[in-house]
């Protein structure tokens, strides 16, 4: 009898196709919504820590902070290579780069890019997590001089070099011509999307003294040595930092060191969070669907109200009737659930491409978005079905 | 004992509102039906003759008074068990037709059958004997869209009779009818009622239709105004 009202209950659907189908929508956009959201919430969550982690989880960027200057006025002190060899002396620390940062148009074979040009050592290759593709990283003689040699990211090449091998060519930045000794592997995009092989990295000395006219470095990363926690290496890295800037006790630090594990949790709360305010937006809309198949469906039952009549008198019971328009409402918000989640999932599916972040579809999100949508088949399609069942059969057949 | 009367009324009253606006639409009522009769009801509209075919087709239940139906009290029994007798017992035919839109004629008979519970396919079997008994052979499957009146209303006879019942009751069945289809409609009544023995209780409006009957009851002002044979009975 359940598969025989289900039948009709779909015989009556396609009966209005065009009102079932709008009926539809309304769930479909609830349930695409909601599916959509959370798997695009949680593959850029996972983006993040993935990327997080593709920075090497191991280590901490030192960087100078505002601090009190002479006359009480505020300034940034900033570190120095000497800084940097000091802390390379630690033994917490396994590996570390002193950086510098410089945008410069960056030309070769007629093509020209605007670009950062990152001055650090060869030991960025080890706390920027990043693979030699070809060539060679600079010489330890390279990381002390002021060479004009670089190694360029994917995105760079591409745009100077096209397909071809760019080591071994020349290229210009500024007003200063290098010679591409390596190319890194690809990374893709980053925390915050931004493309993390559009990079060219010189030697530091070489930025200093040809981009930047000074000494100072910006920030200092560092790789722990295997075994380190990173509270140690911050506690370290501070009590030395403080005695080379002459800190006094009771003084605040005017540097801080960034553990990157930490600003991980710290971006995946963010995103949690959005991820929830979107997705109970979504729910909403899944809510006012839901009032949609109502109103739909006390219009079907006022509209059908001599079918009901009949139904009666040929001798359906009011649990019948009661069941079959029940049934309706049930599949409709099945199915506009099942296409619902088909779309969400596609969805989710181009969005994650867009974004580059990985597609994290949540078997948990599907069948929570679908077993809601049906509840709220049942929840909203009693209310009219009840009516529907309650009808006298004289007054149903006498209803125009 | 002899067989008890198919629809027995006795001192039936139906009343509607209360107090000053009550309406009383039957007024102690005594009416038997046998077994096999086919019997005209007629009257001037508000003479109580719908309220009459409600409460027999039990789609309407008495205020007052006793209701033996082939011999079974039915006049306190409750919506789904009268909807379970008009299931197995009752057939109705309606001045509208009263057939499902957007439906085809073979849904629309099978749809008593779908209440009884019967498998699909004894269901599909008998609505097209239904349909093959009142001419509609190859019409299976047409919409009633696609059906003249006449034709509509020989589906809505179909659908009455295909669950075998005791009793056809039809409702002005004519009433949308011109004259030369309305005699077809009346001939295959007839037919059903002389052939198959089914009971027919019918209100119509028209003389030349009631004709067609056996019997003849005339109600005024809710009460049974006369009673008897149909004088001149049209045999076709």
């Amino acid at each position: 009898m359940i598969w025989e009202t289900v039948r009709l209950a779909l015989l009556a659907l396609r009966r209005n196709k065009l009102r079932s189908g709008l009926t539809m929508l309304g769930i479909v956009i609830g349930v695409a919504a909601v599916i959509a959201m959370v798997t695009v919430g949680q593959g850029s969550s996972r983006s993040v820590t993935d990327r997080v982690a593709s920075l090497g989880t191991n280590v901490l960027s030192v960087r100078p902070d505002r601090g009190p200057g002479p006359g009480g006025v505020s300034v940034t002190r900033a570190f120095s290579l000497r800084d940097a060899d000091a802390l390379a002396e630690l033994p917490v620390i396994g590996t570390l780069s002193p950086t510098v940062n410089s945008t410069q148009t960056v030309v070769a074979g007629g093509q020209n890019l605007s670009t950062t040009i990152t001055g650090a050592t060869s030991g960025y290759l080890v706390t920027g997590n990043w693979t030699l593709l070809r060539g060679r990283t600079f010489s330890p003689s390279e990381d002390r001089s002021g060479t004009a040699v670089c190694i360029i990211g994917e995105t760079v090449r591409r745009a100077l070099f096209g397909n071809s091998d760019p080591t071994g060519q020349q290229m210009r930045a500024g007003n200063v011509t290098c010679d591409v000794i390596g190319l890194l592997q690809a990374k893709g995009a980053g925390t915050f999307g931004q493309d993390q092989d559009d990079i060219v990295l010189m030697p530091i000395r070489t930025v200093q003294r040809r981009f930047l006219g000074n000494d100072n470095v910006n920030t200092i990363s560092a790789a722990l040595a295997p075994g380190v926690s990173a509270a140690r290496g911050i506690r370290e890295i501070q009590s030395l930092m403080r005695e080379r800037r002459r800190i006094a006790v009771g003084e605040e630090d005017d540097f801080s060191v960034m553990d990157m594990a930490q600003l991980a949790s710290i971006l995946t709360g963010i995103n949690a969070v959005l991820t929830g305010m979107l997705s109970s937006v979504a729910a909403v809309s899944l809510l006012v669907g839901g009032i949609g198949i109502m109103n739909i469906m006390l219009v079907s039952v006022t509209e059908r109200t001599r079918e009901i009549g009949i139904r009666l008198a040929v001798g359906a019971e009011g649990r019948q009737v009661l069941t079959q328009f029940l049934v309706e409402a049930v599949v409709l918000s099945l199915v506009g659930g099942i296409i619902g989640v088909a779309v969400g999932l596609a969805l989710a599916f181009g969005a994650s491409l867009y974004m580059a972040i990985p597609f994290a579809p949540q078997l948990y999100v599907v069948v929570l978005a679908f077993g809601f949508s049906a509840l709220i088949g049942v929840v909203f399609g009693y209310f009219p079905a009840r009516k529907a069942a309650a009808l006298d059969p004289i007054d149903a057949l006498r209803h125009e | 004992m002899s067989e008890p009367p198919l629809i027995e009324l006795s001192d039936v009253s139906r009343t509607y509102g209360s107090g000053e606006t009550e309406v009383r639409a039957l007024n102690h009522v005594d009416l038997t039906i046998q077994k096999g009769e086919f019997v005209a009801i007629m009257g001037p509209s508000g003479s109580g003759k719908s309220t009459a075919m409600n409460t027999i087709g039990l789609l309407d239940r008495p205020s007052s008074g006793r209701f033996l139906f082939n011999g079974v009290e039915v006049q306190g029994l409750d919506r789904d068990r009268r909807a379970l007798l008009r299931r197995h017992f009752l057939g109705f035919v309606f001045q509208g037709f009263n057939l499902l839109p957007r439906t085809s004629a073979l849904e629309n008979v099978e749809l008593p059958l779908i209440y009884k519970g019967m498998p699909r396919a004894e269901r599909i079997e008998r609505a097209r004997l239904a349909l093959h008994k009142v001419g509609l052979e190859g019409r299976e499957n047409h919409d009633s869209s696609q059906l003249s009146g006449g034709q509509q209303q020989r589906v809505a006879i179909a659908r009455a009779l295909v669950g075998e019942p005791m009793v056809i009751l039809a409702d002005e069945p004519t009433g949308n009818l011109d004259s030369h289809r309305s005699h077809e409609i009346m001939k295959l009544l007839q037919a059903l009622n002389r052939d198959d023995g089914i009971t027919i209780v019918m209100v119509t409006h028209e003389d030349d239709i009631a004709a067609y009957a056996g019997r003849l009851i005339v109600f005024t002002d809710g009460q049974v105004a006369s009673d008897g044979p149909v004088p001149e009975r049209t045999r076709a």
